[in-house]
């Protein structure tokens, strides 16, 4: 089975249903794989009997007659998500070595329906940042050119799918990092509504931004994978929705209603916010982007023109909310219970500063100082609270929005990816480069990244599709009608 | 308050100020925010869950009957239920703070406003509430010593709290025992805590300050943890002369936490911490505003045990008593029951009142029993306090008897009364006989009294007792003798 | 909006962070560019907008959901205790706490 690693979800699990190949044959081509791959940093941990074991657990329910479209499908979890058995490091110095006693609630449904975990991905600290490099252990490395980044936060988790070392990953999205490192690697990924997925056992980041999901080869693996992750875990986690559970499946295939087999989108109201298409993104992006809209519109979409106008807000407001609930959430790490402890303090106070000084990198560090800083007696109301007030102007923009289109479109990213090091030296540059992601993690929306095509230096571009809120199912949809009659999503860099 | 009662509290011409923060563990059985049992003493860290111990990934579920305690607190003290309030986290590093910050209640708490009524002597007094709002509790440190280190134990870690906050309007250091002592008896009547000051159910932080009446308010220093009502009083008065003594030697008071050293009978200045910390206090994204329906409070309302101040009301009304003894009778459901039944069944609610308050107390603190441990049951007392009123025996008689039931001689009074030979004589034609011998037999005693000396009229009458070896009814020697003697 | 040192060094000890000198400098110019991005906030009218706390607000009542009264929660101490840096008798040990 040497093409074994070529296969999406739904092959994968078919081939191991009719007994092509196991789940222990493929998770150990799999391993083998990414042993052979370690210089693209896409992996931090394995813990190969644990995989094995898994494998064969899948195997045996297999062989008992039982069936499902994930069963025994081996994947991998961004280091975010805690797992019994593997280190849980959030990219993290603080957290190395650290073994939950616990498994994060969308690993264990992903389990329940029988996925074998291969490993733990990469990912920057605390998922803060949107190139890999802030991780505290290695960089990742894109494979459609290894000198570039592969995005980030979760920049681990897409090498992981673009290098053909998983078929399928998972990953979090608090500003965009899941759809901007899909777009770099020309993989599909989708953030969906917040609170769709249980944050219970994700290192927190910003509690009321981060969300969990799939990233994979095709929106009809991401919705395989949504399936099983999400839903209420209302025992808990108190932000996750009492939503029930949904088929993200359901509409695949389908046309809309009213439309047909050779116009499956017909009906379907593009927006196309002016903000996302202006100065501020590449022409590369730009061009790539237009080209994904033309087929959109072949399958019977119309493209509308609508105004975000407080895109460029969304910077300011996010990297004040998401820093401030960071500030506090990252208190708990003070060498006592869990994670680094200095080796040399003089009392209560030197350990917990040097423990958290050696433990934390420079930029989770610096978002740590700006969240105490908007927070801290004085500043609350002028920075906090002015920012929430802002971010429920922005989430009814949105609503604006959504009464004059089906669904928003523009480009994930303004770039396409960068090259290792340029943006280490200016944190600030960094920021700016998020903001098409921002304004749907503000607003608590569903976002998913759709391969469309390829930049300058054949460097992957993602068109990005914004939704209402869940309508994860319709957003799956229309990318899956696009993915029938194009192939980008099929590429896989040379070599991989 | 009269001007000559504030004028007699105050010391050394100073008005005393004080304010108080109470911290009410709350009896659930399990954690405010995680499903950890919350029960004392147990194993270090072996009731401290993941989400307890902050491990990466765990997040807070709110615990339905701790908003439960809280409603029937606000109900208890004519609070205003808040529809809707919003938990906030309070930011700061310990090592007994899992979080690194403290789940709490901040600008919107689910109880606000309320008030405090209780008995200072006889002076009936109020204090108002300012707030009363759910938190979590901290784990505890753990100073025997560890190689020169402290020992963290997280088992107390996210055990539920309200903390209840007062207006500054306590005026001495005995009215705050008495606002606390009737705090504490409401929370545990309405069984929201278990009242156990030495586990720490119940935790009292004072807020004192002087100044010279009509002036402003003075800087305050907070005593924290006062665990006993005893230590209590002594810790607000050294506070209070200490803060004079500062004062008349010109020196300012500075704002400080103050601990109360029960060996030295003195209030400390903890080691300074940063003036005024900075907390950040912001609403918890991980917890939506929690909102409590009209519908619940009625639900709670019509569940609630009728609370002691309206039963004091109640037993005024119904049963004619001053309202200290009403307020004495309701210090738990358990004593006011012993007082209802006794009362009902011996038809003398005074009577019934006296003796509880009296000759059952006084027993009951000599041997530090609670009322429920009374070897002598309400339905007894009734007895007694029956044979009393009809006359049989006399009250001297009676603790007698009161004794022997006491001492475990038996729950049959009238047994009790023979076995003794207690009964009172209520002969009137052997008490006449005796009065004429006594009279006969000190004829001297009878001129002294006719002549004007009142004195000698007890002295007849003690010894008619004595010749009836004290089964007399001294209320018919009284009336019989006064009579022979004209 | 300008910070200075003094305020780099008191956000750092509210955090717990360590901040030699020459790293206060380097994240008062970091932190002061961020700022200049912040100051676009100033000019947006907000009279009247109740803050979005929790995103689906915008659609739904977010209310907290309440859970019954149960302790469910086994003791699972040594698990629990697995990467906890210095423990003794199942206590966690810190550098002695003065109060």
């Amino acid at each position: 089975m040497s093409d074994l690693h070529q296969w999406g979800v739904a092959e994968l699990a078919a081939a191991i249903a009719d007994k092509k190949t196991s789940s222990v044959e493929a998770a150990q081509a799999l391993l083998a794989r990414a042993r052979q791959h370690q210089n693209l940093g896409a992996y931090l941990s394995f813990n190969e009997d644990l995989t094995l074991a898994q494998a064969k657990a899948a195997d045996a329910r297999i062989a008992a007659g039982e069936r499902g479209p994930l069963l025994g499908v081996p994947l991998a979890h961004k280091d975010i998500f805690v797992t019994q058995g593997f280190p849980s490091t959030a990219g993290s110095k603080m957290l190395q070595g650290y073994q939950s006693p616990f498994d994060a609630t969308v690993v264990a449904n992903l389990a329940k329906a029988g996925a074998v975990t291969l490993g733990k991905l990469n990912c920057d600290e605390f998922a803060m940042g949107g190139s890999n490099e802030n991780s505290a252990y290695f960089v990742a490395r894109n494979p459609w050119d290894t000198a570039r980044v592969p995005g980030g936060s979760s920049g681990g988790s897409a090498v992981a799918v673009a290098a053909r070392l998983a078929p399928a990953v998972t990953g979090t999205d608090t500003g965009g990092s899941i759809r901007q490192p899909a777009s770099f690697c020309n993989v599909t990924g989708i953030k969906p509504t917040y609170g769709r997925c249980s944050r219970y056992g994700m290192i927190a980041f910003a509690s009321s931004l981060d969300q969990a999901g799939p990233m994979a080869r095709s929106a009809a693996d991401c919705a395989t994978l949504l399936t099983a992750m999400a839903g209420p875990d209302i025992d808990r986690d108190s932000t996750s929705l009492d939503h029930p559970a949904e088929d993200y499946s359901r509409l695949l295939g389908s046309p809309r209603e009213g439309a047909s087999a050779a116009q499956p989108l017909k009906g379907l109201r593009i927006g196309l916010p002016k903000e996302f298409f202006g100065e501020g993104c590449a022409p590369d992006v730009l061009a790539a982007v237009r080209g994904a809209l033309a087929e959109y519109e072949k399958l019977g979409a119309t493209l509308v023109d609508i105004s975000l106008p407080r895109t460029e807000l969304s910077i300011p407001v996010y990297y004040i909310i998401a820093p401030a609930e960071a500030s506090s959430n990252l208190s708990r790490f003070d060498g006592v219970k869990f994670g680094h402890r200095a080796a040399q303090y003089e009392d209560l106070l030197d350990m917990y500063k040097k423990s958290r000084s050696e433990g934390f990198g420079p930029e989770v560090q610096r978002r740590i100082m700006i969240g105490t800083y908007v927070l801290s007696h004085g500043y609350y109301d002028a920075y906090y609270l002015k920012a929430q007030q802002i971010r429920r102007l922005i989430a009814q923009d949105f609503q604006d929005a959504f009464a004059q289109c089906d669904v928003i479109a523009g480009p994930a990213a303004p770039t396409t990816a960068w090259k290792i090091g340029d943006k280490t030296d200016d944190p600030v540059a960094n920021y700016l480069a998020d903001i098409f992601t921002l304004p749907a993690s503000l607003a608590g929306l569903p976002g998913m990244s759709v391969p469309a095509g390829f930049g300058a230096g054949h460097l992957p571009v993602g068109l990005q599709l914004i939704g209402n809120y869940f309508q994860e199912a319709a957003l799956l949809q229309t990318a899956h009608a696009f993915q029938q009659t194009t192939d980008w999503h099929f590429q896989s860099p040379e070599g991989f | 308050m009269s001007d000559k009662k504030k004028a007699s509290l105050l010391v050394q011409g100073y008005e005393v100020v004080i304010g108080f923060e109470t911290h009410a563990q709350l009896a659930t059985q399990s954690k405010i925010f995680s499903r950890a049992p919350t029960a004392f003493g147990a194993e270090p860290n072996t009731q401290a869950c993941a989400v307890d111990l902050a491990l990466p990934g765990t997040l807070p579920v709110m615990n339905r009957e701790a908003v439960a305690c809280a409603i029937r607190l606000g109900l208890a003290l004519g609070s205003h239920i808040a529809e809707q309030s919003v938990f906030a986290r309070k930011n700061y590093f310990y090592p007994d703070l899992p979080k690194g910050y403290q789940i709490s209640q901040f600008e919107i708490p689910v109880v606000q406003g309320g008030e405090v009524s209780f008995y200072l002597g006889d002076e009936k007094k109020s204090v108002r509430l300012v707030r009363a709002h759910l938190e979590e509790d901290a784990g505890k440190s753990l100073h025997e010593d560890f190689h020169g280190l402290s020992g963290i134990d997280l088992n107390r870690a996210g055990t539920p709290l309200l903390e209840i906050v007062t207006e500054p309007d306590i005026r001495s250091s005995a009215e705050a025992v008495a606002y606390a002592k009737e705090l504490h008896k409401i929370v545990t009547w309405i069984g929201i805590c278990d009242g156990n000051m030495q586990e720490g159910s119940f935790r009292c932080d004072a807020n004192v300050s002087v100044r010279k009446p009509g002036e402003p308010l003075g800087t305050r220093r907070e005593i924290k943890n006062l665990n006993s009502f005893k230590f209590m009083q002594q810790a607000i008065d050294y506070e209070v002369r200490w803060q004079i003594e500062q004062i008349e030697d010109g020196l300012a008071i500075q704002q400080a936490t103050v601990l109360f050293d029960p060996d030295t009978g003195e209030t400390r200045a903890m080691r300074t911490k940063e003036d005024a910390a900075d907390y950040r206090y912001f609403p918890d994204p991980d917890l939506p505003p929690l909102v409590i329906e009209r519908s619940w409070v009625d639900e709670v309302k019509a569940s609630m045990p009728e609370l002691p101040r309206q039963m004091a009301e109640r037993l005024v009304a119904d049963y004619g008593l001053p309202e200290y003894d009403a307020t004495t009778l309701t210090q738990s459901p358990a004593m006011a029951a012993y007082f209802e039944t006794a009362a009902k069944a011996s038809g003398q609610p005074k009577m019934a009142s006296n003796w509880i308050m009296g000759e059952v107390s006084r027993r009951l603190n000599n041997e530090e029993k609670d009322i429920a441990q009374a070897p002598v049951n309400a339905a007894t007392l009734a007895a007694l306090l029956k044979r009393i009123s009809d006359g049989t025996v006399s009250n001297n008689a009676g603790k007698q008897v009161m004794d022997a039931l006491w001492a475990g001689e038996g729950q049959d009074v009238d047994a009790v009364i023979e076995a003794k030979g207690l009964r009172q004589m209520n002969d009137a034609g052997a008490l006449e006989t005796i009065i004429d011998e006594v009279m006969a037999a000190n004829a001297p005693m009878v001129e002294q009294f006719r002549a004007g000396k009142d004195k000698a009229f007890n002295a007849l009458v003690g010894l008619v007792m004595k010749a009836s070896k004290g089964k007399a009814n001294p209320q018919q020697v009284n009336d019989v003798l006064r009579q022979k003697l004209g | 909006m300008s910070l200075t040192l003094s305020d780099i060094g008191r956000i750092a000890h509210l955090a717990r962070l360590e901040m030699p000198p020459a790293e206060a400098e380097r994240m008062l110019t970091q932190l002061n560019g961020f700022f200049d991005i912040v100051e676009q906030m100033k000019a947006v009218d907000t009279t009247g907008v109740e803050p979005l706390a929790h995103p689906t607000a915008v659609i739904d009542h977010v209310s907290l959901r309440l859970r019954p009264d149960v302790a469910s929660e086994p003791n699972n101490r040594e698990a629990n205790q697995k990467s906890a840096p210095a423990v003794e008798r199942g206590l966690f040990l810190v550098p002695k706490v003065i109060e």
